[in-house]
């Protein structure tokens, strides 16, 4: 009696045990791979590099380093080129950014309505995502083209003289946006689409109702409905935009895509950690720019989230001061 | 010999900065070394880069059918600098190397100086003794150790538009054309701007294409520029520099250029839309006018000897020292290498011969170039040939530094500064990158 009464009680304990486990540690199991593969290829390379950036080492001879401290990085902050690259990445993200999220909610906002055909329309906005950044790239900077370029050729029927675009700052940064907006407004926009779609009919309906024209009803209950979206994109362009590399290298070619142009009119800090450490070999300084910029996305980031919550605050009367 | 721990730790610090280059490495991957196997068969790969011409002209095809059991394998890179970085992190990583890797002239100190171990010596081998003497200097180690064979040299002459040269009022005959500027650059600059007052022809059309080219020109014809004898740098205080500096920065001033970077976008539609008149052509960039300029303007381009000799590029070839089938590897590039194969390649695109026996071959001097309007090329450049100076000081730098000098100079073409600031600059540039 006494064995039949414990071997149920013994295997429902087991099966207890397991099932906790099942509960406690399956969903660890289940990220396992991630954080495997993260920890390989993300994490180990983060320290790695950061080892890198206080010491001095040439890439030619990657064994041999000598230390040298925090001199990579106050060696950065003294130079001219560092904050050129900063500045020059800080413009091109700001002139790329902002007018990409403004056109993917415009667009986004009319893919919404009723279209005849509005499958093809969504599948033709994210064909430019699907490019790859050298095929887009090669193709603008043959638009852009000097002498025999077609922008050039479309301006010239106004009497525009030709523009030097890659010699110049502000036309080469203009370009080098231009790339990047046209590649990445359609993506944005499907995302906010997606949002669209899950604000609450009767939210416009009762719009409709007190008299809200259609613009109002997108200010006052589109854009406030996809906000959790609008700021995703925020974030997710911002990392894009402090990363920027493969389009000014490419619209640069040669020398002069790799110092971002003969003044660095154009360089940004993916550029300048790929001239520091491939060109002129000095990997421990390429390391340290790696992680300002790393540091600096960090930054950035905290700051949004400190903005956000200071305006959602301000907004929300409940967790308002007045 | 480096243990089996360091070797790890190459590897590691290597797959570190690879991930670092994220995307440009990425395209690095791909089958690396050949191999021997049990039936007599051997691939051996190669890494090339531009058009060295031993594949574009059949060479590796044609080696392959006299040797049945050799399969070749060549990877080509458009661009020798895309090319060399990939070669470095291979190097440095110990993996990924071809079994033969091209190396251009301006990368041999560095790579003779640095890496030397990395190569196999082919200094001893036999029957490589018909090269002129100063191309196998140019790849020799501090321990004699040579890591390369050469194919070709870059002596330079001026190619220029006989149709707008008379639409200015100049001679067209090349000996005359030869006479304007002979001994001196700065004579070239000077046609220029009577070229620029007197062109009547509608159209604009620019005197040259880029001062780099003129700059580059000038250097080159000297046995030391950038660096001195004993691998010190001497840029900053060289006559020759300096002199070439300041004629290019005129030519730059007084708009006598189409403001164009070569072997960039905008060079190439200028050859073919006829854009500039002249460019300092080394004789590889021959084959690269003709087919650029096209049909349409055969036999309108001529080519006449430059103001002083000048060697600008050439390339070798290498065996890296990993290679699994080493020995096939060196009879490989001794083949090549060999007289009659650049006599081939010569006459076939125009890269010019590092081998005394064809320079002296009837193959070469009495080669003519049909595009370029029957021109003597085989007299003309084994004439720039002979004036190249034969104690020509490389250093491990030579490329960076010419680069940085071509944008230093475009400061001034393209963005008005002034020549003070632009060489200010370029001082402060290579500083920071030769370290």
């Amino acid at each position: 009696m006494a064995t039949s009464a414990l071997a149920p009680a013994g295997r429902q304990s087991r099966r207890a045990l397991l099932h906790r486990l099942d509960l406690k540690a399956a969903p660890y199991a289940y990220v396992a791979p991630f954080f495997v593969v993260f920890a390989a290829f993300s994490f180990y390379p983060l320290v790695h590099t950061s080892w890198i950036s206080l010491n001095e080492v040439n890439l030619l001879t990657l064994d041999d380093k000598t230390w040298v401290g925090l001199d990579n990085y106050t060696a950065l902050l003294k130079d001219a080129q560092f904050w050129n690259a900063l500045a020059n990445t800080f413009t091109i993200g700001v002139i790329s950014t902002v007018p990409q999220l403004l056109m993917a909610l415009g667009l986004a906002h009319l893919l919404n309505y009723k279209l005849r055909g509005s499958l093809f329309f969504r599948v033709a906005s994210i064909t430019p995502y699907a490019t790859s950044i050298g095929a887009a790239a090669l193709v603008f900077t043959m638009l852009f083209e000097r002498d025999f370029g077609m922008i050039n050729w479309f301006l010239g029927i106004f009497g525009v003289e030709n523009i030097d675009w890659e010699a110049q700052k502000w036309p080469a940064q203009l370009a080098i946006s231009s790339i990047v907006v046209w590649r990445w407004t359609g993506y944005n926009a499907l995302l906010y689409l997606a949002a669209m779609q899950a604000v609450p009919k009767d939210l416009y309906e009762a719009a409709a109702i007190d008299g809200a024209s259609r613009w109002q009803q997108f200010t006052k209950v589109t854009v406030p409905g996809i906000r959790a979206t609008v700021v995703f994109t925020v974030v997710l362009s911002t990392i894009g935009a402090t990363q920027l590399f493969g389009e000014p290298l490419i619209f640069g070619k040669g020398p002069n895509g790799v110092s971002g142009g003969a003044d660095n009119q154009y360089q940004t800090l993916g550029l300048l950690l790929y001239q520091e450490g491939w060109r002129n070999f000095r990997m421990g300084q390429a390391a340290a720019v790696a992680w300002a910029m790393f540091l600096l996305l960090v930054l950035i980031l905290v700051l949004q989230r400190v903005l956000a919550s200071l305006a959602s605050r301000a907004s929300s009367p409940q967790g308002g001061r007045r | 010999m480096p243990t089996a721990r360091t070797r790890f730790r190459t590897r590691v610090a290597a797959a570190t900065a690879a991930a670092l280059s994220l995307a440009l490495v990425a395209g690095c991957g791909g089958d690396s070394t050949g191999a021997a196997s049990k039936d007599g068969k051997v691939t051996i790969t190669m890494g090339l880069f531009g058009v060295m011409g031993l594949k574009e002209t059949g060479l590796l095809e044609k080696y392959m059918k006299e040797n049945p059991n050799v399969t070749i394998k060549a990877d080509i890179a458009a661009d020798e600098q895309t090319y060399y970085g990939a070669l470095q992190t291979r190097l440095a990583a110990g993996s990924g190397l071809k079994d033969i890797q091209g190396i251009e002239v301006n990368r041999a100190r560095e790579l003779a100086d640095t890496l030397a171990p990395r190569f196999v010596d082919l200094g001893e081998e036999e029957g490589t003794d018909h090269f002129l003497p100063w191309k196998a200097g140019q790849v020799t180690s501090k321990d004699g150790k040579v890591i390369g064979l050469g194919t070709d040299i870059g002596p330079m002459a001026v190619c220029y538009r006989k149709d707008m040269f008379e639409k200015a009022g100049l001679p067209t005959d090349r000996e005359k054309v030869a006479e304007l500027w002979k001994g001196d650059w700065k004579k070239y600059v000077e046609v220029g701007k009577d070229f620029k007052k007197n062109y009547e022809g509608g159209k604009k059309v620019a005197y040259m294409d880029s001062s780099t080219g003129l700059f580059n020109a000038q250097i080159y014809g000297n046995s030391e520029y950038f660096y001195g004898k004993d691998g010190e740098l001497v840029y900053r205080d060289s006559p020759v520099v300096k002199e070439a500096w300041d004629t290019a920065v005129d030519a730059a001033q007084s708009g006598l250029t189409a403001e164009l970077r070569q072997f960039q976008d905008g060079w190439d539609p200028g050859l073919s839309n006829s854009t500039f008149a002249t460019t300092v052509c080394p004789a590889w960039m021959l084959a690269h006018i003709s087919e650029k300029a096209g049909e349409a303007n055969k036999g309108k381009w001529d080519v006449a000897e430059a103001p002083k000799g000048a060697n600008w590029g050439g390339s070798f070839l290498g065996v890296m020292e990993t290679s699994p089938v080493k020995e096939e590897a060196v009879k490989l590039v001794k083949w090549l290498t060999a007289p009659e194969q650049q006599e081939h390649v010569f006459a076939e695109i125009g890269n010019f011969p590092s081998s005394r026996t064809a320079l002296e071959s009837d193959t070469v001097k009495n080669a003519k170039s049909a595009y370029f309007s029957d021109a003597p090329i085989g007299e003309i450049f084994g004439k720039a040939a002979a004036e190249i100076p034969g104690d020509q000081v490389l250093g491990p730098k030579d490329g960076t530094i010419k680069d940085t000098f071509s944008q230093g100079l475009q400061l001034v073409e393209s963005q008005g500064k002034s020549p003070a600031e632009a060489w200010r600059t370029t001082d402060e540039r290579i500083r920071k990158a030769v370290g």
